[in-house]
């Protein structure tokens, strides 16, 4: 099939916004804003012209690009995208766009924060469309590498009185500055990219084709033995970015700290960087190693859905309690990719747009508080509801997106996923599932209601609901959780389509 | 399209525009009367469609369904949505539409002293109950079901919220979010397994299967008792009332509207609807029959001394849907669903009248209230009509499908129930009339000045009672004729257990002597007080204060959220986060660091130290040497 190469330009867009960001002078107030907001727009509708495009009777991977870079090493410039990442790119666009109108009102070194949001999306794009492991890894360091920046120069600091046996090592570390966020979040990445590089190093070396190209390993089935623990190992690389439990505390410290967007494009895409990886490189090169230690993937989940719930209900601060949900909703992607199975698949992935889009929405809501209230204590709030109409509505929508109310997205996938686990080998994965979606009913309702219920408080009187851009992000990311709430299937027929590829890999291997 | 599928969405999608354009179109909404207006339009729309539609349907019974897919699958069959309407459905739609429409209309003059943008908001909430509800009634599939019902919940949750600056208000929003929810966690539950077993959510197709034999009767055992804990949150059953009660914060016409009539009956629809897959399995249908005619009795005991008239007509409401669970329990849809029928029309006339009396009296203390039959005549009467019907007096329309109930339940030869639901219905005219006789007829003088409601609301509370002494024995002989057949089915496959027990031809006559009983009672004790209800108190103290604790069924529930679960479990878990979990990075960040300090002492710029280090090391190198 013949077509332009749609796939360079989604990387090419943000990058050259980003270089051309960088040129502007620091005066420039509009130039600086637009230009990155014409680069993500431009990526958006690239997306959808993916969505729209991609040929789901032919399935596979699309729009391929294949220049050779280093063929001594084979390492070339391969780019592709299937439904999977297909789903993911268009989740990546969405969360681009309105991140940047979201962080308009940052006035501090504006245009620096624009590049390297920028920057970092592009490397997001990069893992999602590349065909070839090294460029996967190059891309996957420069979407992690920006944030420190972003929550180091951007980010805020929160005191946090320190208690318990570790009292006193938690205040000479400096829990709850940005620079500490920061620094924990980038170190813990990092621990988790000598992961992946030793995963994808000896993938290298043990399948003997002297290629890192992604389709040829496909196609090449790699020894079962070394499968067994080269499994756990890319898993432990990329689960640490997915926040699997006990390796996820970067993220709710990382998260609370970060300014609007960054939170945004860090729980809402980075996050599903480490998912997205373990399905492809984990699941879909190593089905022996992945049957073997699904097991620990599925109970680790549940953890995380169960114990991310609760310990969201404890949080005082708003930032920590959708940082924490976060975590359990990242749980139910990997339970569902832990199943192995259809439903449970098609769910995972399901899910990961789901939750970054509706995680997105959140931390703009949040930041829009944080802004107007000038404070993330949610017992310090109250009776919103009568000041921002607009500001608790959309917080509602986000809400119960997140408790899995039918009609919005965040059901479907969660549905999904439950209807995966009974059929799972451990089919017992789907109690603690369930009950995780009601725990978050208890700790989402709860916070609306503090927040926006009960009795106003005369301190908040001018209290002002959102302005001008400030509604794009809003109205933009709740349209597409209702949208695919209502008409799922528009974008599961794609993600269907990769999945089925992805468990012909399993079969003859699961019993 | 045929005239069914035509006249189906007619009924459905007027509700989902009104809701669309309210809930997007701002100024229309903040505008206040202008969404009223369309809102009203729409539910009337629906209603004219839905009674063409049941004539249509009740003329040639069908079923009808059709169907979409929904989500895609290729190892499974793809998971559909769509609708299936039967006679079940087509009256079930009727119900909803006549008191969606009488409350909204009601609603003008009830919420008249609102602001506009609330009263905007008000309706668009009420928009998207109809449509939710309408769309649980005629889904074709479980996970419809489940959809809509999660839907109808929100929509609960919303309007009892919606004076949200009152505390109780928010409290109780979210407490029925939270009860209903965790009996959703076994529907939820019930209905994966279920499709696990079946491969399919579709009706039709789980007919079939369980008429042929195909379902396992372990699996369809465990799967329906899950999806029947759905059912208990929904329709307030023991122990999971506990919600419906607090429910009352919301505005009076919402109760009336969701929290009698419509919504808490979603739960004995659930039941009914797919009653050909409860039927096969005995074992859950005791069960139900034993948890409807419990809660029945244990929830018409605390009605007896609560002094909130809508929380008397909250706990009336439990007790009814006891009623009809224990009605589907011992296999009688028809009694169960006539029931639902002619308690919608009554139990929500109740509620407009005691609206009519809150709107009046500005409290729901029925101390405070007192004769006020005299200033609010008509208000009087239809409440007292209502009265009638809930007590069973013939020839009012409870009195028809609450004996049927009866008999069915005698007839199970099960003996608790047949005490619990003949127990009840002497309570039920007692605290009823209890009501009637201290607010309509005591000696005591109203506090304020009383005066008659306008016309939009004794319009449809009119309306209402009228229905509510004709549909008894209007409408008997069609659900004889369409539901009877279920509970024959039933009856053959339970013959030999019940062949032993017969009706006795006393039983109606006892029934009504109980409610006669319970009404003279009342008299005696709240009219000619020849009994001071005062001395009865101080009497059976420890029983008066057992109910009026509720028997403590809040309390434990307010222990388990606060104590255990936010107070309990989620502490530990944020804790062990915080300062074990993370304790340990911050353990491992804090060694490295400290071990750094030290070790930067040996870098300290000094020149001598690093001679003296290089001397040892030189004499440390001499001596290994000679070693």
């Amino acid at each position: 099939m013949q077509h332009f190469p749609v796939l360079s330009l989604i990387l090419l867009a943000p990058f050259l916004g980003a270089l051309l960001t960088m040129f502007q002078p620091k005066e420039a107030y509009y130039r600086v804003r637009i230009i990155p907001a014409i680069a993500a727009g431009i990526t958006l509708i690239l997306s959808i012209y993916l969505l729209l495009k991609y040929d789901r009777s032919i399935g596979g991977f699309q729009f391929i690009e294949h220049y050779p870079l280093i063929p001594q090493l084979g390492i070339s410039y391969h780019l592709g995208v299937d439904g999977m990442s297909l789903a993911l790119v268009f989740l990546t666009a969405f969360i681009i766009f309105t991140g940047v109108f979201a962080s308009w009102t940052i006035l501090e070194r504006t245009k620096e924060f624009y590049t390297l949001l920028l920057l970092l999306v592009t490397g997001v794009f990069g893992v999602f469309v590349s065909l070839d492991l090294f460029l996967f890894f190059l891309f996957y360091e420069l979407a992690v590498l920006p944030m420190y920046l972003l929550i180091g120069v951007w980010g805020s600091s929160k005191y946090i009185k320190p208690r318990g046996i570790f009292a006193r090592m938690i205040q000479e570390v400096g829990v709850g500055t940005k620079e500490y966020a920061a620094m924990k979040l980038t170190l813990y990445l990092l621990f988790g990219s000598a992961f992946i590089l030793v995963g994808l190093l000896t993938i290298y070396k043990v399948s003997g084709l002297n290629t890192f190209d992604f389709l040829e390993l496909n196609a090449h089935k790699i020894d079962p033995r070394y499968q067994k623990f080269l499994f756990p190992i890319v898993y432990i690389g990329f689960g640490v970015l997915a926040g699997i439990w006990p390796l996820h505390t970067w993220s709710p410290d990382g998260h609370a700290s970060a300014p609007t967007a960054a939170s945004m494009l860090h729980a809402g895409v980075l996050m599903k960087l480490g998912a997205y990886g373990v399905v492809r490189v984990g699941m879909q090169l190593m089905p022996q190693g992945a049957t073997e230690w699904v097991w620990l993937v599925g109970t680790i989940a549940t953890i995380n859905i169960v114990y991310g719930a609760l310990s969201a209900m404890w949080q005082m601060d708003l930032k920590y309690i959708v940082a924490y949900s976060s975590v359990s909703h990242m749980g139910i992607v990997m339970l569902g990719a832990a199943t192995l199975n259809e439903p449970g698949l098609n769910g995972s992935v399901f899910q990961m747009v789901s939750h970054g889009i509706m995680t997105g929405l959140l931390f703009a809501l949040v930041g829009l508080v944080y802004e107007k209230a000038h404070t993330r204590d949610i017992l310090a709030m109250g009776g919103f509801g009568k000041r921002m109409p607009g500001i608790a509505t959309f917080f509602t929508i986000g809400g119960l997106t997140s408790l899995g109310l039918p009609g919005l997205s965040g059901f479907v996938a969660e549905f999904l996923v439950f209807l995966g686990a009974w059929q799972a080998k451990q089919w017992y994965w789907l109690v603690p599932g369930v009950l995780g979606a009601f725990f978050t009913a208890v700790y989402v309702l709860r916070a609306l209601k503090i927040i926006f219920w009960g009795p106003f408080n005369e301190k908040y009187k001018d209290l002002p609901d959102a302005i001008g851009t400030e509604w794009v992000a809003l109205a933009v990311l709740s349209g597409v959780l209702i949208l695919l709430g209502v008409v799922p299937f528009i974008l599961l027929h794609p993600i269907d389509v990769s999945v089925m590829e992805l468990l012909s890999k399993f079969k003859g291997v699961l019993p | 399209m045929n005239q069914v599928q035509v006249l189906t969405l007619l009924v459905l999608l007027p509700p989902l525009i009104s809701f669309a354009w309210n809930g997007v179109v701002i100024p229309w909404r903040r505008a206040g009367k202008p969404a009223a207006w369309l809102s009203i339009l729409a539910i009337l729309t629906s209603f004219v469609a839905s009674l063409v539609l049941a004539k249509t349907v009740l003329a040639s019974p069908g079923p009808y369904s059709w169907e979409w897919t929904w989500l895609p699958f290729q190892n499974f069959k793809p998971i559909i949505v769509g609708f299936y309407i039967d006679p079940l459905a087509a009256l079930m739609l009727v119900v909803v539409t006549l008191v969606a429409s009488m409350v909204q209309i009601y609603s003008l003059g009830y919420m008249s002293e609102e602001p506009a943008g609330s009263l905007g908001r008000y309706y668009t909430y009420h928009s998207l109950f109809s449509f939710a509800m309408l769309g649980l009634t005629a889904s074709a599939s479980l996970l419809q079901i489940y959809i809509f019902w999660e839907l109808v919940g929100l929509c609960s949750y919303l309007l009892i919220g919606f004076w949200y600056q009152k505390p109780s208000a928010a409290n109780a929003a979210v407490k029925a979010f939270w009860t209903t929810r965790l009996g959703d966690v076994g529907f939820a539950l019930g209905i994966v397994v279920l499709w696990a077993h079946t491969g399919t959510f579709a009706l039709p197709e789980l007919f079939h299967k369980v008429e042929a034999g195909q379902i396992a009767t372990s699996i369809l055992a465990l799967t329906m008792l899950l999806v029947f804990f759905g059912a208990m949150g929904k329709s307030a059953q023991f122990p999971l009332h506990i919600w419906l009660p607090d429910a009352m914060e919301g505005p009076t016409p919402v109760s009336a509207l969701i929290h009698a009539a419509t919504m808490v009956a979603a739960g004995v629809y659930l039941v009914a609807r797919i009653f050909p897959l409860y039927s096969h399995a005995e074992s859950v249908m005791t069960f139900i029959a034993y948890i409807g005619s419990f809660t029945a009795f244990f929830a018409a005991t605390i009605a007896l001394v609560q002094e909130d008239i809508k929380r008397v007509l909250a706990y009336s409401t439990i007790s009814q849907l006891g009623y009809m669970m224990a009605a589907l329990g011992v296999g009688s849809v028809m009694a169960g669903f006539f029931h639902l029928f002619t308690h919608a029309f009554f139990k929500a006339l109740l509620f407009l009248a005691a609206g009519s009396v809150i709107h009046a009296m500005h409290t729901n203390d029925i101390w405070k209230m007192g004769r006020l039959a005299k200033p609010m005549k008509q208000t009087a009467i239809v409440f007292i009509i209502g009265t009638l019907a809930l007590a069973g007096v013939p020839p009012f329309a409870g009195y028809f499908s609450k004996d049927e109930i009866i008999i069915k339940v005698v007839e199970s030869g099960m003996v608790l129930p047949a005490i619990f639901a003949l127990a009840t219905v002497f309570l039920t005219a007692f605290y009823m009339f209890r009501v009637v006789f201290v607010v309509f007829f005591s000696h005591r003088e109203p506090e304020g000045h009383p005066h008659e409601s306008p016309a939009v609301m004794t319009g449809p509370m009119w309306f209402l009672a009228a229905l509510s002494v004709v549909a008894g024995f209007l409408f008997k002989g069609l659900f004889e004729k369409f539901f009877g057949h279920a509970a024959e089915a039933m009856e053959t496959a339970q013959e030999a257990a019940t062949a032993a027990s017969h009706v006795p031809g006393w039983l109606p006559i006892l029934t009504l002597i109980l409610a006669l009983g319970g009404i003279l009672l009342a008299y005696l004790i709240y009219q000619k007080e020849a009994i001071s209800h005062e001395r009865l108190r101080a009497q059976f103290r420890p029983v008066y204060v057992m109910l009026q604790k509720k028997y403590w069924m809040d309390d434990i529930a307010y222990f388990l959220y606060r104590r255990v679960l936010v107070g309990g479990l989620s502490v530990i878990c944020g804790w062990f986060d915080r300062y074990i979990v993370d304790g340990i990075v911050n353990l491992v960040t804090w060694l490295t660091r400290k071990s750094g300090e030290i070790l930067r002492l040996l870098q300290n710029g000094v020149v001598q130290d690093y001679l003296y280090g290089v001397i040892f090391g030189l004499i440390l190198f001499i001596l290994l040497g000679i070693f």
